[in-house]
């Protein structure tokens, strides 16, 4: 038995040592070592409760970001002015009050700052759950409830986080993107899903996505103990809801442009 | 019924283990899995082998010793039941069962089936207790409890600690176990003088030992008492809820 927080007790190691020696390695001390008080918050970040509530808070945010993201590139489909009319606009977001692009930067600032949130707390919740298993079950495991979404988390993720950065080099940067022009996100995006493979990756991408979302969406009210028998039916509706929404939406846009359905 | 068996055998905890297969015989479908290894034990000890140490004691699902991962289910196939009360008429003739001990960092095998379940013992050393009045006995009724108060403590207070929630979770997690052993607490009038340093309390210590919730379900899944993922969802909301309480501070000077 190991604690996973600390190195183990070396004492049963010893030339001497005896019954007792081995069955506090087995059991631990029953007091635990007294930790260094930290501010409240860092305490509540060390913990893997916290961890989870911050990756549900997280995830919220990205939710709605990838919803607002849907909702504003489906405009794609009612027009070159409509699209580019709507780049304009976020870029001159909260103006006179702000100066240009500051709410668009406060706006990105807070999605940044939640990726990163999610995938840190998502490495080290792994890491402590690998520590908790060192040994993996020898025959075959038969899993109930655990469906292909909860037991894919873990891919979905990586494969939404290299997609990210593949779609910040395609169409924000324009790295990826020989005939990227800034500014005309129309051209950009019937540019980039004439390439099939291009549009291969962002259907896959988003079909990940929305497998990813149809168990956070669901995870996140557990993690933050939102559980109330009022609402409990309707968690695993919004998040399938969700998750189809996104999936609808998001791939129909490759789909739809690359077969030619939709032409400029 | 004729069934064969494959069974973790491990001498000790720090020696390697190895499936072994055993056939058995002759197995009527109204025992239960424990007297089926009681019937192969038997056979073993005639022919002079060493027993296959497996744990057991009340044999009728309250105890929380039996433990065995049977075809890759925590407690086997049967929902709501402790391997003591699974039968043998819920397998086919000519089954081929695989047994294996719970596997977790803080359950090490002792010996083939057995772990070592102290762990959870450290857990509720950490705030599984009220404290007790002094003075003499009050009335019974006393102190009023909601009805759905004391259902929801009741069902939490189901659990008997067996760690089927930890061998089933694909993360090593014991949530199901803590929340269970905190929210039966915290959900009464009794439980409400610790109840925030209970829930910071069991919770520092049970991820001192244990991975976390990734909320796949399998715990509820695999519980002998059918324990709720949503009290799960309560010690969360509580541990969140006591980061802010911050009673002995109040008012003191120090």
């Amino acid at each position: 038995m190991t604690r996973l927080d600390e190195t183990l007790s070396t004492e049963d190691q010893r030339e001497d040592a005896d019954a007792a020696d081995r069955l506090l390695r087995s059991t631990g001390p029953p007091v635990p070592p007294t930790k260094r008080a930290v501010p409240f918050p860092l305490q509540f970040w060390r913990s893997g409760i916290g961890k989870k509530w911050a990756m549900a808070v997280s995830g919220i945010v990205l939710l709605g970001y990838v919803f607002a993201h849907m909702v504003g590139n489906l405009k794609v489909f009612l027009g070159r002015h409509q699209i580019n009319t709507y780049g304009a606009w976020l870029r001159t977001l909260g103006e006179p009050a702000f100066p240009r692009t500051v709410v668009l930067w406060g706006l990105r600032t807070a999605v940044i700052a939640a990726f990163f949130i999610h995938i840190v707390a998502a490495y080290q919740l792994t890491r402590m759950n690998r520590r908790a298993r060192p040994v993996r079950y020898q025959s075959k495991r038969d899993y109930v409830a655990a469906n292909y979404a909860s037991r894919t988390m873990r891919w979905t993720g990586v494969i939404i986080g290299l997609f990210v950065i593949f779609h910040l080099m395609d169409l924000t940067w324009g790295t990826a993107n020989p005939h990227f022009v800034r500014g005309d996100p129309y051209d950009n995006l019937f540019y980039s899903f004439d390439q099939v493979p291009v549009a291969v990756a962002y259907i896959v991408a988003n079909i990940a996505l929305g497998i990813h979302i149809f168990h956070g969406a669901w995870s996140m009210f557990q993690s933050l103990g939102w559980n109330n028998p009022r609402y409990n039916r309707w968690r695993r509706w919004f998040a399938s809801a969700f998750a189809g929404v996104i999936i609808v939406g998001n791939v129909s846009m490759p789909l739809l442009i690359t077969t030619g359905a939709v032409t400029r | 019924m004729h069934v064969t068996l494959e069974v973790w055998r491990q001498p000790g905890p720090d020696t390697a283990g190895r499936f072994v297969t055993y056939p058995v015989d002759d197995v009527s479908p109204d025992m239960s899995f424990l007297e089926l290894f009681d019937v192969l034990n038997e056979q073993l000890i005639k022919a002079g082998d060493e027993p296959i140490a497996f744990d057991h004691d009340c044999r009728e699902g309250i105890c929380g010793s039996c433990s065995m991962m049977i075809n890759g289910r925590a407690h086997g196939p049967e929902r709501g039941t402790a391997t003591c009360q699974l039968h043998m008429r819920k397998f086919s003739d000519g089954a081929h069962i695989t047994v294996e001990p719970w596997r977790a960092a803080a359950f090490p095998v002792i010996k083939d089936l057995c772990v070592d379940r102290a762990a959870f013992d450290r857990i509720i050393e950490a705030g599984g207790y009220i404290t007790a009045p002094t003075g003499g006995a009050r009335d019974a009724n006393e102190i009023l409890v909601p009805k759905s108060a004391a259902d929801a403590a009741m069902d939490a207070a189901a659990c008997i600690g067996c760690g089927a929630c930890v061998a089933a979770c694909p993360n090593g997690a014991a949530q199901l176990f803590t929340s269970a052993k905190i929210q039966h607490l915290n959900l009464l009038p009794q439980g409400q003088p610790e109840r925030w340093e209970r829930v910071i309390n069991m919770v520092d210590e049970m991820e001192r030992w244990f991975g976390s919730c990734t909320n796949h379900g399998e715990c509820e899944a695999a519980c002998p008492k059918d324990i709720s993922l949503d009290f799960i969802a309560l010690m969360n909301r509580d541990y969140v809820k006591a980061q802010f309480k911050q009673r002995r501070l109040a008012g003191q000077r120090r």
